[in-house]
């Protein structure tokens, strides 16, 4: 059932500020979620003040820089710093992104840093992506068949049905449309959320794949694929643009199809 | 390290109003609201059937101004959850799922909810004279 309002023990309330060095002219702040799961005390907000002529382009490289000189505690995911690897999902300036691929300058005013939404928070930036895993692998996201391949060739497909993948095999499994979803937010126990549907659907709309019968089977059903009402808060955020929104609603017309 | 008091992230909270998620809200709250505004229609029938004081006295509580404001937020209701609607069935036919078309016809059935209302209103005025 939604719970509009957070518990207790998650209400954010105000932390420490770090000041920016002296004489630096171009000052941004950060604001930024910390919990530490070693101390019995709620979540802050910590506000750091940078000096942007000291500090790379990119969300992430201001927190780079925050851990390495002036907060070495702050925790949070990051490893290719180029958007393919989706480690560093986060809440930047109110929708979720990857703070790798987003420049400081394009947010007004003081960013807010908060870990992806609805999660449990494990410290600071860092959610607890278990269950979102456990969803992602229920679709079984491999390459089902019971035709062998023919001795010592891949399976082919035409340009035609490679096509069919495109928006599909780009998504990186960041998670940050499925934590933008309110749906998601209410029923994550239940529905499988954006991210998780869309890579179902690359394996419907897989060529090679026979299986998609089985898989249609398995999402039939009033949570795990249909509540979805169509809000495209997803699609909204993807920080890769793609369009979980629209395949979600082809799975949904292949439901009705195959009726 | 314990995982049983982990704090949930704020949502709600913080995460800016979309157009997207806005229009979503609006469709289900005007449902609701024209859910409530069906009995009060049924209440104004009703009360025509019954006899001229009742439906003198519906006609004169809903043609207070809070009747009337009432009255205005459920035409308004029901243009947006009927144009809302159409926008879902284009969806549900595959149709309008790039982000531009979507900001437009959410757009569109924001307008078009607007001046439908507005010019139910205007001829509601003309032929009744007044309120009511």
């Amino acid at each position: 059932m939604a719970e509009f309002s957070l518990p207790a023990n998650s209400k954010v309330v105000e932390g420490k500020t770090f000041p920016a060095p002296a004489g630096a002219t171009r000052v941004k702040k950060f604001k930024v979620y910390r919990y530490d799961p070693d101390k019995n005390e709620n979540p802050r907000m910590d506000t750091y003040e940078i000096d942007l002529d000291a500090c790379g382009p990119m969300v992430l490289d201001a927190l780079i820089k925050i851990k390495n000189e002036i907060d070495s505690t702050l925790t949070f995911r990051r490893s290719c710093r180029e958007g393919v690897c989706g480690s560093c999902a986060m809440n930047v300036g109110g929708t979720n992104t990857l703070a790798c691929i987003n420049a400081i300058s394009d947010f007004r005013g003081d960013i807010a840093v908060y870990p992806l939404p609805h999660m449990m928070v494990v410290k600071d930036l860092v959610p607890d992506l278990t269950n979102a895993y456990a969803q992602y692998a229920s679709i079984q996201p491999w390459l089902q068949a019971d035709t062998p391949a023919a001795p010592g060739k891949e399976r082919l497909q035409s340009p035609e049905e490679r096509e069919e993948l495109d928006g599909l095999w780009e998504c990186v499994l960041c998670f940050s449309c499925s934590t933008g979803c309110p749906s998601y937010w209410w029923n994550s126990d239940r529905y499988l959320g954006p991210a998780t549907l869309l890579q179902a659907y690359r394996w419907i709309a897989d060529s090679r794949d026979e299986y998609t019968g089985e898989r249609l089977d398995a999402l039939e059903d009033p949570f795990r694929l249909y509540r979805c009402h169509t809000i495209m808060n997803c699609t909204n955020t993807c920080p890769k643009n793609l369009n979980p929104g629209k395949a979600i609603a082809k799975i949904k017309q292949k439901m009705v199809e195959r009726r | 390290m314990a995982t049983d008091n982990r704090p949930l992230s704020p949502h709600l909270q913080v995460y800016r109003w979309q157009i997207t998620s806005v229009l979503s809200i609006l469709h289900r709250i005007t449902g609701v609201g024209l859910a409530v505004g069906a009995i009060v229609f049924a209440y104004w029938l009703n009360a025509a059937g019954y006899g001229a004081d009742a439906f003198a006295r519906a006609q004169a509580v809903l043609g207070t101004w809070v009747g009337v404001v009432l009255l205005a937020g459920w035409t308004f209701a029901l243009f947006y959850h009927l144009l809302n609607g159409i926008r879902h069935l284009f969806w549900d036919a595959g149709m309008g799922f790039e982000l531009s078309q979507v900001r437009a016809s959410g757009w569109t059935v924001v307008v078009g909810a607007a001046v439908l209302t507005a010019i139910t209103w205007a001829v509601v005025w003309n032929t009744a004279g007044g309120a009511g």
